[in-house]
């Protein structure tokens, strides 16, 4: 059955596209998890709505780069309303997130129901926005999905040293003269340009779990960036690849919730069995936390009894 | 008529949320407000499935149980070293996905309009009726949120100092034998009823909107809590009735104007509050700079 | 009768934060209406004994009893005053809300503050010097005024025994001085406390008792026998430098 999917031609190059999408997800996501954003994905895409609404109102078509662009720019005032909020006054992180998330979604709903009512014809159902509808992808959307994940990829090899830096030492890397600020920054434009792609694959607030899920996941397994990045690539690849092939198995679900579940059964899985973090591992580790002291009872008492009876 | 009974069903929704949500923004937990308004997504289909219609205490119960799930994974999640971010994230985002494949698979099932239940149809409340014995008495979800409206207000007054002190020093609370996590259920399990009442007006997502953004507006006006509550539920019930208008004159969704609305009024707070807005501060800073010269 | 007893008394308690010890086999009595410093390096888990023992963290061993009874029946006669960073100074509310809700440990589930909580909370604010700063919004207050609200916020509890958490911990010379001053005072009320405590230069001034702790209990008994080089040097391994000369002692953590 599988094979047979794979063999047409349309169908492999949407899987490879959710794979490749799912790879970068993973990938940019590590470094969120790392440097404590990962809900900036979920803001991040809720926040792109006004922005792909007033591209359609002012080009008056569904272009996908046009709808990036506007999305990028809604991204970036968010995350720079977010940052100025919680310099210059008392409202601190969460609140500033929630806020900025709601509040630009709910511009956005307010333009696209005003567009729904007025511009006849070609519109983007909010459907399709939340959920993703990967089959509903035309062509030209699935190369550019994958070579805008494939670009995205490439950034993070390249600027492997630097992302490390900035999230695990922004003081050390601004010690040694790296510009932080911008490397942040940049870091946040690639998160942006990633969330905005996904959203026609998986929707909204699913393209915000492939950002965290799988770097939550990968690091139940290692304490290595870079194997925690690989892993999290990975998982990331792999609930891709399967979402779609579900997907496309079982019609009338949509992609992103599948792909969503497949990395949270891989979640799950880690909870449980990972050695060292996971529920298994916790309760050896308590385990020999209480052989210890029971050990270290005796070896009490065997001094004790050294010093003479004490 | 059936624009005064949207402004008051609103209005209870704000208000409602604008209460509870001070807690949220004080105790940083704006975000798991986020979390609970997607996770309840399962509940409501799931208790829509069993029960069959979209107005009973089965939806209720179904969602605020839930709701508490959502509450209770991300704590433990939390407490094993997951940083809370990340145990949000993966909370809320598996549990709407169950959701959005629940309403996948039961779509001939269930007359429940995705959109409509995340982001509200607030245009069609006056339409549904609750009729008892002959007597037709307002729109149906007036009442369920007044009710829910009364339910917030009774246990945050019966209980104002516990929910006080627990939002700012638990430890002290449980040193003086409040039980903290009761409490923080207790709160939680509001949300999530209130989230639940309030979906099918403003929906799931704008909920969130209503239960941080007033709260941070009036965070920036006052510094004692009670003040902060009932500005909070004043600037709700400013926006909702604002956003209506606004929303007649776009021809736009009501809920998400109303949340718009309160997003504007923020930065005004923001920009303009005499204590701890921007030109407030600006003020501050320049008149401290002129005393040291 | 009760007060016959211990007002505290530690048995074997052992506490680990995953399969990390952070407190080993840890027993001790603590004696009536004295004063006690808790002195150790980072991490011994000075602050982990604290909570511990009022039941905020779970132990994984150990019995603790205050005078006798289980913590949950004396809780009312035990005050905490945890550190100034624990909570969130932005919070809504003034000097004197802060230090009335001391007393809501005494007002069960239902009764709200009124006169009379007003009435002890200024009195409070009044014996650490903040009667005039009893409406000020809290992030207004400089470390060491937040310090003495969270002071009066314990005396409001009127405990018999009372911990605190590094109270002395960014606060100013005056401060410093007004809180002791304050704990000779409790202790003259046969009031015993329990005080976390980093500064090892003013430990002899400032308590009658000491206990030297880094994850075991190594020494726990009366300031002038506790507070000796080699017992300071067996806590903090070699982390501590001792100069000693002309009978002085100067101590350098490092």
């Amino acid at each position: 059955m599988i094979e047979m999917l794979l063999y047409d031609p349309n169908v492999r190059w949407v899987v490879m596209a959710s794979l490749l999408l799912g790879l970068s997800g993973g990938v940019l996501g590590s470094f969120a998890f790392l440097r404590k954003q990962s809900l900036m994905g979920d803001v991040l895409a809720h926040a792109a709505l006004p922005g792909i609404c007033i591209a359609f109102m002012l080009t008056g078509t569904r272009s996908m780069l046009w709808f990036m662009i506007g999305a990028a720019i809604a991204g970036m005032l968010a995350t720079f309303g977010i940052g100025f909020i919680t310099r210059h006054s008392r409202i601190k992180q969460d609140a500033a997130l929630a806020m900025s998330l709601s509040v630009f979604f709910s511009v956005g709903v307010v333009l696209l129901t005003h567009i729904q009512h007025h511009v006849r014809g070609n519109q983007s159902g909010l459907d399709t926005f939340l959920f993703g509808q990967a089959a509903a992808m035309t062509m030209s959307d699935v190369y550019l999905l994958a070579t805008v994940a494939l670009i995205l990829i490439a950034a993070c090899a390249l600027f492997f040293k630097e992302f490390k830096l900035i999230s695990f030492d922004p003081e050390f890397a601004k010690g040694i003269g790296l510009p932080v600020a911008a490397l942040e920054q940049f870091l946040m434009f690639l998160i942006v340009i990633a969330v905005i792609v996904g959203i026609q694959a998986v929707g909204v607030v699913l393209m915000a779990a492939l950002l965290i899920i799988p770097a939550v996941t990968a690091r139940y397994w290692t304490d290595h960036l870079g194997h925690m990045v690989v892993i999290a690539g990975a998982i990331g690849a792999f609930s891709g690849f399967s979402g779609t092939i579900l997907s496309t198995l079982a019609h009338h679900l949509p992609t992103g919730p599948l792909t969503v579940l497949s990395a949270t059964f891989l979640f799950a899985l880690s909870l449980i069995l990972s050695p060292k973090r996971g529920l298994v591992g916790k309760w050896l580790s308590r385990r020999k936390a209480r052989m210890l002291l029971v050990a270290s009872d005796h070896l009490e008492q065997e001094r004790a009894f050294v010093r003479g009876g004490g | 008529m059936s624009g005064w009974w949207i402004m008051l069903t609103g209005s209870l929704v704000a208000i409602s949320c604008g209460i509870l949500g001070c807690f949220l923004v004080l105790r940083r937990l704006a975000m798991v407000g986020d979390a609970i308004s997607h996770a309840i997504l399962p509940g409501i289909v799931i208790a829509y499935l069993l029960s069959g219609s979209r107005d009973s205490l089965v939806m209720l119960f179904g969602a605020a149980l839930i709701g508490l799930v959502t509450v209770f994974l991300i704590q433990w999640f939390q407490n094993s070293g997951i940083p809370s971010d990340a145990s949000i994230g993966v909370v809320f985002t598996a549990l709407f996905s169950v959701g959005v494949i629940l309403v996948s698979l039961y779509t001939r099932q269930i007359d429940l309009d995705l959109d409509c239940v995340l982001f509200g149809e607030i245009a069609f409340v006056p339409f549904d009726r609750l009729i008892v014995g002959s007597v037709d008495i307002g729109p149906r979800a007036f009442w369920g949120l007044l009710l829910c409206f009364l339910l917030v207000a009774t246990i945050i007054t019966l209980f104002y100092k516990q929910f006080k002190l627990c939002s700012f020093d638990p430890a002290l609370a449980a040193a003086l034998g409040i039980p903290v996590a009761f409490f923080h259920y207790v709160l939680m399990g509001l949300v999530s009823v209130t989230t639940v009442a309030s979906f099918e007006s403003v929906g799931a997502i704008l909920v969130v909107g209503l239960l941080v953004v007033p709260p941070a507006t009036a965070y920036l006006l006052t510094d004692r809590l009670h003040v902060m509550i009932l500005l909070s539920a004043f600037i709700g019930v400013l926006s909702t009735v604002l956003g209506y208008y606004v929303a007649y004159w776009l021809d736009a969704s009501i809920a998400g104007c109303m949340v718009a609305v309160a997003g504007v009024l923020f930065v005004l707070a923001f920009l303009f509050s005499p204590k701890h807005g921007l030109m407030g501060r600006r003020k501050r800073l320049a008149k401290r700079m002129a005393v040291t010269v | 009768m009760i007060q016959s007893k211990a007002p505290l008394k530690v048995t074997d308690l052992s506490v680990s934060y995953h399969d990390k010890p952070v407190l080993e086999h840890i027993s001790f009595e603590v004696p009536e209406g004295k004063l006690i410093g808790i002195v150790g390096p980072n991490g011994a888990g000075k602050s982990t004994l604290i909570k511990s023992v009022l039941e905020l963290v779970p132990r994984l061993k150990g019995e603790v009893t205050f005078w006798g009874q289980p913590y949950k029946r004396v809780q009312k006669r035990i005050g905490y005053v945890p550190q100034r960073e624990s909570v969130d100074w932005d919070f809504p509310t003034n000097a004197l809300d802060v230090v009335m809700m001391g007393r809501y440990g005494h007002l069960g589930w239902f009764r709200r503050p009124g006169k009379e909580e007003r009435r002890l909370a200024l009195e409070s604010l009044r014996m650490v010097g903040m009667e005039a700063y009893s409406d000020r919004q809290i992030s207004q207050l400089s470390g060491g005024q937040q310090q003495r609200v969270f002071l009066a916020r314990a005396l409001v509890q009127d405990a018999r025994i009372y911990f605190m958490d590094e109270p002395f911990v960014g606060v100013d010379a005056a401060t410093e001085k007004a809180i002791i001053t304050l704990l000779n005072d409790l202790k003259r009320q046969g009031k015993t406390v329990l005080v976390v405590h980093h500064d090892l230069s003013t430990v002899k001034e400032y308590f009658d008792w000491t206990m030297l702790l880094n994850v075991r209990l190594h020494a726990f008994g009366p300031t002038d026998e506790v507070f000796t080089p080699s017992l300071l040097k067996k806590t903090y391994g070699g982390r501590l430098t001792i100069l000693e000369q002309e009978g002085k002692m100067s101590l350098l953590t490092n």
